[in-house]
This record gives structure tokens, C-alpha cells and sequence, in this order.
């Protein structure tokens, strides 16, 4: 699997980065070289192995369908870059 | 001449105890080394009022005899965990500013046991790197030297801030965090004992999340008696973090018996990797003689898929980063960069001033495994040759008891360097990382010095929540290797 520019500017829209044309030609090498280099993983046969969901063998705790915790908009929008009370602000996404 | 910071955390826990030292004391002295190491870069804020503020009241409860079991102890916090009205920026760009309003379940735990916070530590930047070069707020120099070399040399990472406070005795104690070696490798650079405890542990919650299923939080310090110390303040069930174990904490001090007899240490064949360098080869059979002195029995092992672990890796870490960074946003917290006016355009700007290039790289090899298409081919691949990974391990521990290999494949090198190749970097973990795809707890004790006069460390991995095996036979190798060796940084001020 190889990957040219093209997909390099694509991947970087769906990852929402931003990419000057200088690194977006470098990631071409860099991404090629890093995929090729797990591409080793196909020497293995996997059949049948289950893919790994967890490390530690135990059942996901289950609590009360109930709300435990909120009700402080100024401590959530502390961080906001920008925020109108009690909301974060974003640029007019509908005209 | 000895000072308050030569004593180690369990030397100065017995002081306070005896009521021969006062936290005040402990405190001050080692805020004045803090601002000494100031060249060094380990520190992105330091927190001397709260430190004294924190230590006072150490005192008191000590007084009225309610002391934790790290009452008055001076730690330094990586900068990945959530420390309520302290700026925390996981070495980036993209969380300038950002001062949580809530506190991670780890650092509370170590409040609530008497710890005293000194400051906060530089890293890679989301602790993605094993050099500490890729951190936003510039890279930390290790206190270490090579023999008749002046060149900077790195601490290793991600915990590399962590690692030079401890090495250049500036705090008693750190905490790191673990997702493929981060803890480990520079605990190896710096000759300082790093412990990266069972997946579920120590809570995640309010760590800055890199791949959920891979990080965890852990302690690193001069000696295995402090991290044992120090991992018994950090640890416990957490329901915050759903991958929380619910089991009690035991005391790991009162596992360094120091008797190995019956004990049964694995030695994997496939660790023996081309190009390491003879002396980590010869510190392995070292390491190897000094078990089997203590009574231990010694078996050749397999662990056939090792060398898909990093491969692995590195396909899981990335898609699960690509997942957990895409919540900077420029919306909640952090940096804002507006582009042209548009929501998109305000999403790309920031992200693409955010992140640094490593983050960049790794964000986009997980985007694309991730993607249509692709999924199955990689990241479904990579989850499998995961379970053969622990696999492996799951069937060496019907074997032995504990395997024993080498920290990292050489010794610390020079800023600068590896800095050209993503994969040479990568490969620093090779020895880690496999024991990380399993969740497994492992430590890296420093056991030894390379011809320039660099540490280097060996490492013991075992069971799923038997870290007081790993702590005993660890303690073994740390007396048995009588490592003592100091950094240029200390040397020079003896």
C-alpha cells in the first residue's frame, strides 16, 4: 500500500489538521515508511484469533441509570477560549 | 556532603516519623534544588507556595497523628495529570492556558496520603516520544553525561521530566505515565528505578488520555523500596475509570523480603535482538547470575511474537490517539486559532498550530488505519496479533514467575540524534512495549553503567496484579548490582 499526496491531504482533512505544503510532502515519506513497516503484521495467520477489546479479563461494572455529577457551568467553561454564559461559543456555523 | 536531598523517600518518610525532620524542612530544601535544576528543563511549572503550603499542613496532621503514608514527602507530578488550579499542558501547544478545575484520581489519592506537590514535569508532548525532544515547552536535557563528552544528552521518554527531577535529586519521587516504555526506558537513561504497575491499577481518570488501553499511571523514584512506597499513595479502585480494578491494595513495602528461594525467572530468547550492544548483553547475564545467586531458577523461554509487538503498537497507540485528540477542538479549552471565519476552517488552524509533528504523524497514521477501508487490514490485525501477544506471555507464566530482559536496546543518546528517523525512535521501546500490549506490571531498576558512563537498566515483568513479585525480585537486583553511580549533574556538586 502506497501513499501519495493526494491521500496525504485527505487524511489530514478527515483528521481536521491543518498542514503546511512542506509537511504534507514530508508525511508522504514518513507515512509510507511507518505503514510499510507494520505491513509486516501480514506474515501472520490470524484466523480465528479474536481481536483484543481488553487487557484485564474482567466484566465492564454496570452503575444506576441516574445522574451523579454536574450542575457547574462555570467550572466547564473555565477553559473556553470563548464562551457567552453558560455556553461555548463557536464560529456561525447556519446563516 | 549529605543534605536533605540525598536522603531517599523511605530514608526521609523514617525522619519525618521520628520527628528528626520536619516536612517544612524536606520542602524547602527541595524547591531550592527545583530552582537549581532550572537549566536542565524537567519542571514546565513549579509550585513553591503550594508545596509550602501543602507541607505545613503535613506537619500538622502529623502532629496530631494522622500521617499518610507519604505525610509530608516532596513529589513532582508528570505533566499529564490533572492538578486542579495548576496550569497542565501535556507539553503542548494546544492546551496553553488550560488549568483543570478538578483534580485526577491519582494525584488526590497522593494528596490524600500526605504528598506535597512541588511542581509539574516536562514530557513529549501527550507523551508521544521516547527522547522528551517533542514537548512544546522544549526538550529536557539529562543530568547525565557521557565520559569526557559534553554533549546534552536526553532523559529519555515520555517521562523524561520526571526522570531528571528524581536523577538530579530534586524531588523524592515522581510521577509517570506508561504507554509503551514511557516510564520505563527513561527510568534506564537516568539510573532510577521506574514502575509501570497492572492496566487498571492506578486510575486514569484525569490523565491526559493517550491510548486508553495502553496508559497508566506509575511511579518512579531512586529505589524500589520508594516505589513501592509511593505506588501504594497512587493506587486503587477508582469508579471513575470503568477499566479501574476493584481490588485492595496491598502493602508492596512488606513484599521486599529479599528471599527469592522457589522463585522461577524466565529469560525470553526472543529478546536477543541484532545490534544490541555487547555491554547490555553481558548486564543481562549479569543480571542473570545475581538471580541465580539469590536462589532463583533460571529458564530459556519463548515469546514467539515479539517482534510484531512494536509493529502493533504502533498501529493501536496512534488509532486510539487519533480518537482521544480529537477532542482539541479549539471549543473547550486550550488554544483558539481562528482560520477563515468558518467552524472547519477553525477546527484545521487549531489543530494545525496545536499539535506538534510527532502528534501531527501519529494522529494521521491512526486517522488512516482507522478509516473505510482500512480498518480491518490494520487496526483489526494489529488487535489480533495482540491477543497472540498476550498470548505469549499467558503461556510463559505457566512456566515461570517472571521474566527478566533488558530496560531499553542502548544507552541514553544525544539531542539530536535518532531525531531524523521515526522508526529508530520507535525502536527504543522494543523491550517495553510487548509487556505493555498485555497490561502487564513490569520495573526497570538501574543495575549497571556502559563503557561512556551511562546507566543502564534491566527489566522484570509479571503476572496481572502481582506487582510484589516484580517489587521483591527487583529489590534483589538493585543490592546485588550495588548500583550507586551518580549523574555529572550531582558529581560536580559533591
Amino acid at each position: 500500500m502506497s501513499i501519495d499526496k493526494d491521500t496525504v491531504t485527505g487524511i489530514a482533512k478527515l483528521a481536521r489538521i491543518r498542514l503546511e505544503e512542506a509537511q504534507a510532502d514530508a508525511l508522504v515519506g514518513e507515512l509510507n515508511n511507518i505503514l510499510s513497516w507494520v505491513e509486516q503484521l501480514g506474515e501472520l495467520d490470524t484466523e480465528g484469533v479474536a481481536p483484543m477489546t481488553s487487557v484485564v479479563e474482567r466484566k465492564l461494572p454496570l452503575r444506576e441509570d441516574k445522574v451523579t455529577d454536574g450542575g457547574y457551568p462555570e467550572k466547564i467553561l473555565a477553559n473556553a477560549p470563548e464562551a457567552a454564559d453558560p455556553f461555548f461559543t463557536v464560529p456561525k456555523v447556519v446563516e | 556532603m549529605s543534605t536533605l536531598t540525598d536522603l531517599t523517600l523511605a530514608e526521609a518518610r523514617d525522619a519525618l516519623a521520628k520527628g528528626e525532620l520536619s516536612s517544612k524542612e524536606l520542602t524547602e530544601a527541595h524547591i531550592a534544588a527545583v530552582e537549581q535544576v532550572r537549566p536542565l528543563n524537567a519542571f514546565i511549572t513549579e509550585t513553591p507556595e503550594r508545596a509550602m503550603e501543602m507541607a505545613e499542613r503535613a506537619d500538622q496532621r502529623r502532629a496530631s497523628g494522622e500521617a499518610g503514608v507519604l505525610e509530608g514527602i516532596p513529589l513532582a507530578i508528570k505533566d499529564l495529570f490533572c492538578t486542579e488550579g495548576v496550569l497542565t499542558t501535556a507539553g503542548s501547544h494546544i492546551l496553553d492556558g488550560f488549568t483543570p478545575t478538578y483534580e485526577s484520581t491519582v494525584t488526590a489519592n497522593l494528596w490524600r496520603a500526605g504528598g506535597v506537590l512541588l511542581g509539574k514535569t516536562n514530557l513529549d508532548e501527550f507523551a508521544m516520544g521516547s527522547s522528551n525532544m517533542t514537548s512544546y515547552h522544549g526538550p529536557v536535557e539529562s543530568p547525565w553525561k557521557r565520559r569526557g563528552d559534553n554533549r546534552k544528552l536526553v532523559p529519555g521518554g515520555s517521562s523524561g521530566g520526571s526522570a531528571t527531577a528524581v536523577s538530579a535529586r530534586c524531588a523524592l519521587g515522581a510521577t509517570g505515565t506508561d504507554t509503551g516504555g514511557s516510564i520505563r526506558q527513561p527510568a534506564s537513561f537516568t539510573g532510577i528505578v521506574g514502575f509501570k504497575p497492572t492496566y487498571g491499577r492506578c486510575s486514569r481518570w484525569g490523565v491526559v488520555a493517550f491510548a486508553s488501553s495502553l496508559d497508566q499511571p506509575g511511579p518512579m523514584t531512586r529505589t524500589v523500596r520508594d516505589s513501592a512506597i509511593m505506588l501504594r499513595g497512587m493506587a486503587g479502585y477508582d469508579p471513575k475509570d470503568s477499566t479501574s480494578v476493584d481490588l485492595p491494595v496491598p502493602n508492596y513495602e512488606a513484599a521486599l523480603t529479599g528471599d527469592l528461594r522457589g522463585l522461577k525467572v524466565g529469560v525470553p530468547k526472543e529478546y536477543r535482538v541484532d545490534d544490541m550492544p555487547q555491554e547490555i548483553e553481558d548486564l543481562w547475564k549479569a543480571g542473570i547470575d545475581w538471580l541465580k545467586a539469590a536462589g532463583v531458577e533460571i529458564k530459556e523461554i519463548s515469546l514467539p511474537h515479539t517482534k510484531y509487538a512494536l509493529p502493533t503498537y504502533y498501529i493501536v497507540a496512534p488509532a486510539e490517539a487519533s480518537s482521544n485528540l480529537a477532542r482539541y477542538d479549539g471549543v473547550r479549552y486550550g488554544l483558539r486559532v481562528e482560520g477563515e471565519g468558518d467552524l472547519t476552517s477553525m477546527y484545521e488552524a487549531t489543530r494545525g498550530e496545536g499539535f506538534g509533528q510527532e502528534v501531527k504523524r501519529r494522529v494521521m497514521i491512526g486517522t488512516y488505519v482507522l478509516s473505510a477501508g482500512y480498518y480491518d487490514a490494520y487496526y483489526n490485525k494489529a488487535r489480533r496479533v495482540r491477543t497472540l501477544i498476550a498470548g505469549d506471555f499467558k503461556g510463559a507464566f505457566a512456566e515461570v514467575d517472571l521474566i527478566l530482559t533488558p530496560t531499553a536496546p542502548s544507552e541514553a543518546f544525544a539531542e539530536g540524534e535518532k531525531m531524523d528517523d521515526p522508526i529508530a525512535m520507535y525502536l527504543n521501546d522494543v523491550f517495553t512495549v510487548p509487556s505493555s500490549l498485555a497490561g502487564l506490571p513490569a520495573i526497570s531498576v538501574p543495575t549497571g553503567l556502559s563503557a561512556n558512563g551511562l546507566p543502564l537498566g534491566l527489566q522484570l515483568i509479571g503476572r496481572a496484579f502481582d506487582e510484589e513479585t516484580v517489587f521483591r525480585v527487583g529489590a534483589v537486583l538493585e543490592e546485588a548490582s550495588g548500583f550507586d553511580a551518580l549523574p555529572a549533574w550531582l558529581a560536580e556538586r559533591c
